[in-house]
């Protein structure tokens, strides 16, 4: 017998189930086909700029940084006075996510933009969010091509761009809208939930930022 | 990693007498407890939030064998592999092949309980291939050839100067003069140590805070970031997990996710909550060319169906030990295995067998403070006490007396401890003499009662009197 017949025989055993169970067997599938929702706190249940209020609020208390743009055409600038805010040198890498290729970069001239994912070396990166969780002020961000993982963890300055309507109040809201994007029971390689940036408390339990990850995060909010 | 619990006695008197580990100690007790209680209060639905967590995981592992197998279905259609160990032996050897398989010399670690239980390191060192820990803590554990000894603080029990001793140590091609004076400056000399680490290794190994059986995915939750590159920047990724890691959905992940954070740290969600799919895609820039999943047993499967099933509830939160008094004590250690604090005190004899971890549950004074944190709602001291009952009948029963009176005469001479004991004592006499209102036995005073009948006190309830004392 194989290890893995092994061990499904033996939890059939301890629970008295023989495998071709039918009642069971239709429970499991009518939950995985129509996941129950479970209970939604009230505190991001809210009209949608108060969501955002409370997003920036909660990533705030979380240690990240946030500003508020009219328009995603202000993105360039904010990223060239982010940079100049924290004396790096104006130069960002990010992925080929449209929302961000479309926005005119030229009017930044200092500012060398450069495209693909982080081999290690650069001090910022910049990524686009699939959307955002109001209750924990919680980034979503899918992987791929538009938005590659390692510019998630290895620039020390992660500046991510978040369109104000996507953000939602609870992580069920974002999984829903991740069913109807990538199809149901799907999911895309990786889905970073990220609250702030990194830290420690493995040296005499105090808190320190900037372990492996960023230092910093910074998070720009587009729209009302 | 070897069990060491038979000689729990003799590891309690060390642990007594280690004044550094005893400084070390200090640390949990204030940050981990006021954290814990202002998320959980910040939050009107957390009490009905672990209600619902219970509710999933008695759900699941009522049906475990049926989401397993689904999960799997889903792994597979996504490119990944799934390898099923029933022992520990099994799994070190179905990451070994793996990592032959690709001829790895390096493998990085992110934080996994699952890779200490089944003694990992050790075993791919034999073998010639160097594991490197990330985690900080783990990472320092590792240059001290220690064991954790805390399931999410692993190096709580390490004083900061015992730190700069340890990098000045193996950190040799640094400066021996460099100023190495707060723990900001220690943080970034291991980032920088293990980043290039990260960029070198061929392997990268996680653990797996849940698998989610409607999508095949394995989740870590982190707050250094350290187990994203892990994952990330290798040619493979192994996800290390127990069978109990099952969970059905992402919605039910979100419910339980609510309490986990915050019982662990006071956090409402940690920095790094990262949901996994199978290795990289066509259109994907980043990612593991493998994806691996070990799907352990160990000594699990036994668990279902008996007076133990309720602690494969358990999310390795932490809570139990961070309000355990006797924990707080002795530190995780002297448990002599891999789970300290009330949660280990029930999972080990499970794992490693009653004869060598089943007077763990005599390091109790069935106080209920772990059963009242304890998000998924596990009842830990009735499984305590089943674990005694089991090992009196097996005449298991240990010689407990000294150790247990030393445990408390440390105690009394500590303020919070001594506070927190005088409070106590009623109730877990009342409790111990409640049958026939004498009370014969108390679990860390065994040898000194064995003399002495006292009078069981009537009274309040632990939780009662600890809420008037919080008052006053
Ligand atoms: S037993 Fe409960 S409190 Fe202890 S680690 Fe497990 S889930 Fe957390």
């Amino acid at each position: 017998m194989s290890s893995r017949d092994a061990i499904l025989s033996r939890i059939r055993r301890s629970l008295g189930a023989n495998g071709i169970d039918i009642d069971r067997r239709a429970t499991v599938s009518d939950r995985l086909q129509r996941p129950p929702k479970g209970l939604i706190p009230q505190r991001g249940q809210l009209e949608q700029s108060a969501k955002v209020d409370l997003f920036q609020t909660m990533a705030e208390r979380a240690a990240a940084s946030v500003t508020r743009l009219k328009d995603a055409s202000e993105i360039p600038a904010a990223v060239s006075d982010y940079l100049r805010s924290k004396n790096l040198p104006q130069a960002i890498r990010r992925g080929s996510d449209p929302r961000l290729a479309e926005l005119d970069w030229s009017s930044q001239p200092n500012l060398d933009v450069s495209i693909g994912r982080s081999a290690g070396g650069e001090l910022a990166g910049l990524s686009h969010a699939f959307g955002g969780i109001a209750e924990s002020g919680t980034l979503v961000l899918a992987s791929g091509e538009e938005n590659p993982t390692t510019l998630n963890f290895l620039p020390e300055y992660h500046l991510v761009v978040i369109d104000a309507e996507d953000v939602a109040g609870d992580m069920e809201t974002i999984w829903a809208r991740l069913r109807a994007a990538y199809g149901k029971g799907e999911m895309p390689r990786t889905v970073n939930m990220v609250t702030g940036p990194s830290r420690s408390g493995d040296i005499e339990q105090t808190i320190i930022l900037g372990a492996h990850g960023p230092r910093s995060l910074h998070i720009m909010i587009v729209g009302a | 990693m070897q069990v060491t619990s038979p000689h729990f006695k003799s590891n309690v008197t060390k642990a007594l007498n280690d004044v550094n580990l005893q400084k070390a100690m200090g640390h949990v007790q204030g940050g981990f407890i006021q954290k814990r209680v202002a998320a959980a209060n910040a939050l009107p639905e957390f009490e009905a939030l672990r209600d619902a967590a219970r509710d999933i995981k008695n759900h699941t592992l009522a049906h475990i064998d049926l989401y397993l197998e689904a999960w799997e279905r889903k792994v597979i259609a996504a490119g990944g592999h799934v390898h099923w160990a029933e022992t520990a032996e099994d799994a070190r050897n179905i990451v070994l092949d793996i990592c032959r398989s690709l001829k790895a010399k390096t493998v990085t670690k992110g934080k996994t309980m699952i890779a200490e239980e089944i003694g990992l390191n050790e075993f791919l060192e034999e073998k010639g291939i160097t594991p490197i820990e990330t985690d900080l803590g783990e990472y320092i554990i590792q240059i001290r050839n220690e064991g954790p000894s805390h399931i999410i603080a692993p190096a709580v029990h390490v004083t900061m100067e015992q730190v700069v001793d340890d990098f000045r140590r193996v950190h040799t091609h640094l400066d021996p003069n460099r100023s190495m004076d707060d723990p900001v400056t220690l943080l970034s000399e291991a980032r920088d140590v293990l980043r290039e680490k990260f960029l070198a290794a061929d392997v990268g190994i996680t653990g797996a805070n849940f698998l989610i059986a409607e999508t095949g995915t394995s989740v870590i939750v982190t707050n250094e970031g350290n187990g994203d590159l892990t994952q990330t920047l290798p040619k493979a990724h192994i996800v290390l997990a127990s069978i109990e890691k099952i969970t059905p959905t992402l919605d039910d992940v979100a419910q339980i996710l609510r309490v986990l954070a915050r019982s662990a740290t006071g956090q409402d969600m940690s920095v790094y909550t990262t949901f996994s799919t199978g290795p990289r895609r066509s259109d994907d820039p980043d990612g593991p060319g493998e994806y691996h999943v070990v799907v352990l047993d160990n000594g699990r499967s036994k668990m279902l169906g008996t007076e133990f099933q309720e602690m494969l509830r358990c999310i390795r939160c932490g809570a139990c030990m961070n309000h355990c008094p006797v924990y707080h004590s002795v530190g995780g250690h002297a448990y002599g295995w891999v789970y300290p604090g009330p949660m280990g005190a029930v999972l080990t004899p499970s794992l490693v067998g009653v004869d060598k971890g089943g007077h763990l549950p005599n390091a109790s004074t069935f106080c209920g403070r772990c059963e009242s944190v304890c998000p998924m709602r596990i009842p830990l001291p009735k499984m305590m006490r089943h674990w005694r009952e089991r090992e009196f009948e097996q005449h298991l029963s240990p010689p407990i007396a000294r150790w247990g009176l030393k445990l408390w005469a440390f105690a009394a001479k500590r303020p919070w401890l001594y506070h927190f004991g005088a409070g106590i004592k009623g109730p877990l006499l009342a409790w111990l003499g409640r049958k026939n209102g004498r009370f014969t036995t108390m679990p860390l005073a065994e040898g000194w009662t064995r003399h002495r009948d006292l009078p069981a006190p009537q009274g309040k309830t632990f939780q009662q009197q600890w809420k008037a004392r919080k008052a006053a």
